[in-house]
């Protein structure tokens, strides 16, 4: 018991090939989220990215059903419903909000009965938990070639349109009179969204990405003012939180004897525990202009 | 199906139905949609709680609901910010799935707890649900109209002598109480759909405060009611029938409104 | 001794907000019946001095009664008509249902109906001549039937004062007249006292009989030939303003940049009530 670095890093850690795939998963998972969730706080969209996030759960329970790829079931979920948002677009900011929780009850409904096939036409048990919240240990390496595409997608695609999208997100009247496509932007964001919450809901689970989607960016943003900055700490973040918390769901095998504790419950600690060190200092909110953008500009 | 473990079954979800739906029509009138959609999600992890002591779940479920109530109610004071709560009360449904590993009993009941479980009432749990749901629902009516004035202006309640925050406060308790009590029924994610669906159609139909009230638990008990027979027949969870009945009173009521107003 | 006659008295308030003083020793008296404008640019302290006198703001200095009485107790005497309320259009609530609320907001139990409050909700609603619209949703009406229906719901408990923070501002040309119109109904009719806050005082010129104008969180009181003058709202602005009158219309203009030499600001001949 002497050896300090065993002590932290259990035995195996670095070699273990589940544990391997977790970190590029979902260390690209927490990259991707944190970076679009910047984007998504200052829209004004948190509740909308929540409720694409509990939706696309009915995607994952489908997988389950046809066989297919997880990814590919959440992400065609997430897809859909971002489609349908975007086409039901209601103006006043409170029934949008009704409108959202009715149809996130719908769709959390629709995977409640996925779920249910699952155990009983396919016998996947473990269905629920790993729909819900994750099975991060459990994801096979031969996910991470499409994950990682899919990542640098979005990368690029925040790269590619960074200005236009920061301003439309600010305020999308000043963006229109320069000439921007508001409502383009706006769908890729959507888009880009329904990504971000597919690899989130992989690694943690459909209900629990919305930590990985909102904490780190909603700390980030405590913290700095400028959308640069905001986004390269939040991607810190989020790296760290998923680093972090696969390392502590990696030792906790030897405090329980038998297994580990969930993967996910130690992320999302981590980022609370980081949001709330930022917020601490300071009660009054960040008055920089970041913050205070245009609410649901889409 | 009314066989007699049944009824236990249909008195408690009755119970439920009329508390969520006469709560839900204030979460719509006073625009509290973000605390209603959360609120279960910090109460979920207090029937894992229970169920690793060992106690009744529901005593779980208020505590962990209390929790909430407390924290969304410190937060928006000094943060304004539901991103802040949101991520506070996913924190806490991270613990429940800790506590839920913990146990012995996994993934059945992971999926009850999150989508709601009909079967299994036993009459001993009828008097203490029957109990809160009195207190709830007397709570609710004796406090109709401040409640209803506060939500119309928050000034117009302070001239009168209604402390909004006061109000606020109880408000939130009234549903921390309400949602510990239909989670286990419908799962905490469809308590929600419970509680807003019934209510929003409500007030499609009727201009009137009290009416809305009224027909807000009446659609709430039929949208129970439908889905425990169909849960029954065809053994597919509640929590889909509710999910999808209430977006179904919600379209309706929608169309109602939108009819009424060409005529 | 204080006349009988004083409605509301505001004594050196001040309300300081941190880094902003919004309300710098504010003085003025207003007696019964009194119809009074309290003018101001946004932002000039307007709603914070009628919050004050509601009881909803608390006082940095100086001390404020209302027929008599100190603030803190005067609660039952006051109707409030305040600019914002919630409009969602999907709030089961109809216009009576509203006005009844003035009187019943407070009472704990379902609403029993009650012949004599309805009556008394009638004769509100027809006082405010909202009775074409008294069973639609409050979500629904118009900027100006809502004013009414605000009033009414005010007005249903008799109060001997009546504040109305900027009941004029988002409504038509039309709607305004016939507000103002309906205020001079109301304070001439039941001999309730008015202080109507706006940002424009045109449309009261013809109904006022005194002002408050604030500025800078100071304040000037008085009738309006009084205070509307040059010298006058020079000093309070603290550089020199002019005041032109254009078809009976009043329109006070800021002159030149805000170097010009300031004119001297306390001027203890005058007989206006005027802060330093």
């Amino acid at each position: 018991m002497g050896d300090p670095i065993g002590m932290v890093f259990a035995p195996g850690f670095f070699a273990s090939a589940p544990v391997q795939t977790a970190m590029v998963i979902g260390g690209g998972a927490a990259i991707v989220s944190a970076i679009i969730g910047v984007f998504t706080i200052i829209r004004g969209q948190s509740f909308a990215g929540h409720a694409l996030a509990d939706v696309s759960s009915a995607g994952g329970a489908a997988s389950f059903l046809l066989g297919v790829s997880p990814m590919l079931g959440f992400l065609g979920m997430a897809v859909l419903a971002a489609g349908a948002m975007e086409l039901l677009g209601i103006r006043r900011a409170q029934e949008r909000d009704l409108v959202t929780g009715i149809v996130l009850g719908a769709g959390l409904g629709l995977t409640a009965l996925l779920l249910y096939f699952d155990v009983t036409t396919r016998s996947t048990t473990g269905a629920t938990i790993s729909v819900m919240f994750g099975s991060m240990f459990g994801i096979p390496s031969s996910l991470i070639p499409p994950a990682v595409l899919v990542g640098g997608g979005v990368i690029a695609v925040v790269i590619a349109i960074y200005r236009p999208l920061l301003l439309s997100s600010l305020d999308s009247t000043l963006a229109e009179v320069q000439g921007i496509n508001v409502r383009l932007i706006g769908l890729l964001h959507l888009l880009m969204l329904s990504l971000a919450v597919t690899l989130a809901a992989m690694t943690i689970g459909a209900i629990l990405s919305t930590a990985l989607l909102i904490g780190p960016a909603a700390a980030a943003l405590r913290v700095t003012s400028r959308p640069g900055a905001a986004i390269g700490l939040a991607a810190l973040i989020g790296l760290g939180s998923v680093a972090g918390g696969v390392l502590l769901a990696y030792d906790s095998y030897d405090w329980t004897p038998g297994h580990g504790w969930p993967v996910s419950f130690f992320i999302v600690s981590i980022i609370s525990a980081v949001y709330l060190l930022a917020a601490l200092p300071g009660r009054r909110a960040r008055r920089g202009a970041v913050i205070s953008g245009n609410p649901e500009t889409v | 199906m009314f066989s007699s473990f049944m009824i236990n079954s249909w008195i408690v979800a009755s119970i439920v139905a009329v508390v969520a739906g006469v709560t839900g029509l204030f979460v719509v009138i006073r625009g509290s949609t973000f605390a209603a959609h959360s609120l279960p999600l910090g109460t979920f992890p207090g029937a894992a709680a229970a169920a690793l002591i060992g106690i009744d779940e529901l005593w779980g479920l208020i505590a962990f609901s209390a929790l909430g109530v407390i924290g969304i109610s410190q937060l928006s004071r000094h943060q304004r910010n539901d991103v802040a709560t949101a991520l506070t009360l996913v924190t806490l449904l991270g613990l429940g799935t800790l506590f839920l590993s913990l146990t012995s009993e996994y993934s059945q009941a992971v999926y009850s707890l999150l989508f709601g479980e009909v079967l299994g009432v036993s009459s001993s749990e009828i008097a203490p649900v029957a109990g809160l749901g009195v207190a709830v629902i007397g709570l609710t009516l004796l406090l109709f109209r401040p409640l209803l004035l506060t939500a119309v202006s928050a000034d117009l309640g302070e001239v009168r002598g209604v402390r909004s925050a006061g109000i606020e406060l109880i408000f939130l308790a009234m549903l921390g109480l309400a949602t510990a009590m239909a989670l286990p029924v419908v799962g905490a994610l469809l308590v929600f759909s419970l509680m807003v669906g019934p209510a929003s159609a409500a007030r499609f139909l009727t201009d009137r405060p009290v009416r809305a009230m009224g027909l807000s638990a009446g659609i709430a008990l039929a949208t129970v009611w439908a889905a425990l027979a169909l849960s029954y027949a065809t053994n597919w969870p509640v929590g889909f029938f509710v999910g999808s009945l209430a977006a179904l009173s919600y379209g309706l009521g929608r169309c109602w409104a939108s009819l009424r107003k060409k005529m | 001794m204080r006349s009988v006659n004083e409605m509301l008295v505001v004594d050196q308030v001040s309300v300081a907000f941190p880094g902003r003083q919004v309300l710098e020793r504010v003085s003025f008296t207003l007696e019964r019946g009194a119809f009074c404008g309290l003018i101001g640019a946004n932002g000039s302290g307007k709603t914070t001095l009628l919050r004050s006198i509601l009881g909803l703001q608390p006082l940095s200095a100086g001390a404020i009664s209302i027929d008599g009485l100190p603030r803190s107790r005067a609660a039952g005497t006051i109707g409030y008509v305040p600019q914002k309320i919630q409009l969602d259009s999907d709030i089961p609530l109809r216009a009576r249902d509203l006005v009844e609320l003035g009187l019943t907001g407070r009472r704990l139990g379902l609403p029993w109906p009650s012949k004599a409050r309805a009556r008394l909700v009638d004769e509100m609603l027809t006082a405010v001549d909202a009775q074409g619209f008294a069973d639609q949703r409050v979500g629904n009406l118009s900027g100006g039937q809502q004013q009414r229906v605000l009033i009414a719901h005010a007005l249903i408990r008799r109060p001997k004062l009546l504040l109305l923070d900027e009941p004029l501002a988002n409504l038509d040309i039309r709607a305004v007249a016939e507000i103002v119109a309906l205020l001079r109904r109301v304070a001439g009719g039941h001999g309730i006292t008015l202080l109507v806050s706006a940002h424009d005082m045109n449309p009261l010129l013809g109904a006022m009989d005194r002002i408050v104008y604030l500025a800078n969180g100071r304040a000037a009181s008085g009738s309006t030939d009084d205070v509307v003058r040059t010298e006058v709202l020079s000093g309070l602005y603290g550089y020199h303003i002019d005041v032109l009158r254009v078809h009976g219309r009043v329109l006070v203009v800021a002159a030149g940049s805000a170097n010009e030499i300031p004119l001297n600001v306390a001027d203890p001949s005058t007989h206006i009530a005027m802060v330093p």
